[in-house]
């Protein structure tokens, strides 16, 4: 906290006895971690070489943690990397020492002393409703806590759909007024980081690219890190190719199930969901939702939670050119050649009607450009 | 005497939102204290009207820290409601879920979230390395981290991430405080075992993760699992996802029997006071879990039902959660509005009704 010249990340490694060729190979590993070609270990390695330790303040609204469970979760980089050696955690309330006003003193002064140098991390979202009642830090509005650190902040990751979207609170009738980040604050950078929670590995490769480049991550529209936001879980799904075929899993227990057909009839929300969940897998790649069984809940795409049942996937949606309903393709694609064109076609359909907003989000389809040199 | 109110908001290490209110007498000894949660989200209000088949994730997202035990304990409110017996394979993979979080949530909050209270990081620098070891085989014979060279080469890391003098998660705490009463040796390995423990949650939470398909936040299904068991298949939980379960449990129990009890045992024996504080107003009430024959049969479940009223612990009376007079949510202390000023309702009559009337923050 002191206001001296703080250190590199590398020059943390050296003094906590890691060599060279140690830091070579993490800077490698680094690199892969966060997508980035191999030509790209180079700037990585300068980077990690010249770039001090970021202060970050990581705050809680409303909220269940989960996010911060996710990130203590990660397999590479480990949360202890993250946390000792490549930022400075000053203030997170799940996890400091301190408490009360020591810990109130902490974010006080690195607005006071560093403005415009630390990385705000927001977990949750602000209640508006009652004068932001329904939140409250050290007395003070989480609101307020909110807007106050934010104004200093070098730039925003809203950490989950809470930050990004609103998620549960913010369903249906939203009782407590919960707003999103992005809605609150429009003078400062913010990446949105959406999932209940995100992936542990999206999370902490965010904040390695932010910290390794010193900018954000290339965005879509609705502010989402292309890199891992850019594919809907359907594009990679190992079930994608019995949706093609059309075979589903009509019942939890029939056969299709132990086969592990498509579960689009069961209410797989993966045609329709931007995330990273088929291509890397949580918890370092054991498993994620699909795998184990159960359709996608669509948890990183905004209001997925008034978008149920869950369930119920969509009926009755005409396919142009084909007098049939997603219900029946799958007796179609027995007997037609080439349907996986029109049952691909079909679930973009019922995409742009899951979502009003659906016909924009179509836009952002395009996979982020091999990654700037 | 003259008394003296202190405040401690935010309460950290915890989930959630908690501020602790203490009045002491003149001799620093607290007479009467206030706790306040200072968050509130509604969730009961925003499941008002959904398909009762959605409840258990909307439940589940009440904590993301314990997550699972809500979204279980909404499954079977639906499951009772329909009159729906979950096939024997469902209830097994349920209660190994929630064992798993059961087990990597006391770790957690022994390790990562209350052990600073007594765990003194500062004073761990001035360790002797050797002596840590020999401390170490003392507690824990079987455990393997423990050589003179693994406490040196933790002491090299700690001294250095004190010296750069950004301590961040460390930063302004209470080190060097006399309420701290572990050698430097204690809390030096038990900052070496806070680091082991932060490694581990990761890996034991992946039975989750095979079963629910992630973590935090598995998925639970109304009438039974969605994970399907065919052993020998290449798409469902087959013999190669339960032998990673096998492994994992076993791993389990390794880190609770050689880590965390000894650990326990060894950082409460500089604490005895403890033992005599706290323990609230000496009621306690379990609804038991563990089913061997269904959520139905509480006589076959391995953690027993019962209460136990006034620090009774000779007997263990009765509960039946479905008798309205058994069971009573009151509003005497929340922010909360009953119809007719009804003070106590069973759950099943229970009502969600905002009333804060708390201080208005500035
Ligand atoms: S509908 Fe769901 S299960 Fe089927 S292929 Fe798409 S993402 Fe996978």
């Amino acid at each position: 906290m002191e206001n001296k010249p703080r250190e590199t990340t590398y020059e943390v490694l050296r003094r906590h006895g890691i060599d060279r060729r140690s830091f070579l190979r993490y800077c490698t590993m680094l690199t892969a971690a966060m997508g980035l070609p191999g030509s790209m270990v180079t700037q990585v390695v300068q980077a990690m070489e010249s770039k001090p330790r970021i202060p970050v303040i990581w705050l809680h609204g409303l909220e269940c943690t989960c996010c911060t469970e996710s990130f203590i979760r990660s397999s590479h980089p480990i949360a202890q990397d993250i946390i000792l050696n490549m930022i400075s955690l000053d203030y997170d309330d799940t996890l400091q020492a301190a408490a009360g006003h020591q810990a109130e003193e902490i974010r006080r002064r690195l607005i006071e002393e560093h403005p415009g140098e630390y990385l705000l991390a927001v977990e949750g979202n602000a209640p508006t409703k009652d004068g932001g009642v329904y939140c409250t830090v050290a007395g003070q509005t989480f609101l307020d806590v909110l807007l106050e650190t934010a104004e200093h902040a070098k730039a925003i990751v809203a950490w989950g759909s809470c930050a990004s979207n609103g998620c549960v609170q913010a369903a249906h009738p939203n009782p407590t007024g919960a707003t999103p980040v992005h809605e609150l604050i429009h003078d400062k950078p913010v990446i949105n980081v959406p999932g209940c929670p995100p992936i542990a590995e999206v999370m902490t490769g965010v904040l390695t690219y932010v910290l390794t480049f010193d900018r954000l991550p290339e965005l879509d529209r609705f502010g989402r890190p292309k890199m891992f936001y850019g594919h809907r879980v359907h594009d990679k799904c190992q079930r994608r190719a019995f949706f093609d075929a059309g075979q589903f899993v009509e019942q939890w227990d029939d056969d299709g199930a132990r086969q592990g057909w498509c579960l689009y009839k069961m209410g797989c929300r993966g045609p329709m969901t931007y995330n990273a969940c088929s291509s890397m897998k949580w918890n370092n790649g054991v498993s994620f939702p699909i795998s184990s069984g159960h359709g996608c809940l669509g948890c990183s795409e905004n209001g997925f939670w008034d978008n149920g049942p869950f369930y119920q996937h969509l009926a009755g949606v005409p396919l142009p050119g084909i007098e049939s309903t997603p219900d029946t393709i799958g007796k179609i694609a027995a007997a037609a050649a080439g349907v996986g064109v029109a049952a691909h076609f079909g679930s973009f359909i019922a995409k742009r009607a899951l979502f009003g907003e659906g016909r924009d989000r179509q836009a952002d389809t395009t996979p982020a450009k091999g990654d700037e040199a | 005497m003259s008394t003296r109110r202190v405040v401690v908001d935010p309460v950290t290490r915890i989930e959630g939102h908690l501020r602790i209110e203490a009045m002491l007498d003149g001799s620093g000894v607290i007479g009467d204290a206030i706790s306040s949660g200072t968050m509130w989200r509604g969730i009961e209000l925003i499941l008002e009207g959904r398909d009762p088949r959605d409840a258990w994730a909307f439940c589940e997202r009440i904590c993301g820290v314990c997550t699972t035990v809500h979204a279980l304990a909404s499954v079977r409110a639906v499951e009772d409601a329909i009159g729906t017996k979950v096939p024997r394979n469902a209830d097994i993979i349920r209660n190994i879920m929630f064992l798993t979080q059961y087990v990597q949530d006391h770790v957690i909050h022994f390790y990562h979230l209350h052990a600073l209270d007594w765990v003194d990081v500062v004073s761990a620098l001035k360790a002797d390395p050797d002596a840590t070891s020999k401390l170490a085989h003392a507690v824990s014979p079987r455990w393997p981290k423990s050589s003179p060279g693994y406490f040196r080469d933790l002491l090299t890391t700690l001294k250095n991430f004190v010296e750069s003098g950004q301590l961040g998660i460390f930063a302004n705490a209470y080190w060097g405080h006399p309420a701290y009463k572990l050698p430097p040796e204690a809390n030096l390995m038990a900052v070496a075992h806070y680091l082991e423990a932060l490694e581990w949650q990761k890996e034991v939470i992946k039975i989750h993760t095979v079963f629910g398909g992630k973590n935090p936040h598995p998925n639970y299904l109304v009438g039974g699992m969605a994970s399907a068991i065919a052993l020998q298949s290449d798409q469902a939980i087959n013999i190669e996802r339960l032998n990673m379960v096998r492994g994992l449990i076993n791993e389990a129990i390794t880190i609770v029997e050689q880590l965390y009890l000894p650990d326990l045992l060894a950082i409460a024996g500089f604490y005895p006071e403890w033992t005599q504080i706290g323990g609230g107003l000496g009621n306690y009430l379990c609804y038991g879990d563990l089913p061997q024959d269904g959520i139905d049969s509480p006589e076959a479940f391995l953690f027993p039902r019962g209460a136990i009223l006034d620090r009774n612990l000779s007997e263990v009376l009765e509960v039946d959660p479905r008798d309205p007079e058994g069971i009573r949510e009151e509003i005497t202390h929340s922010w909360y509005d009953y119809p007719e000023g009804k003070q106590a309702l069973h759950p099943w009559e229970g009502t969600t009704r905002p009333n804060y009337t708390g201080p208005e923050p500035p």
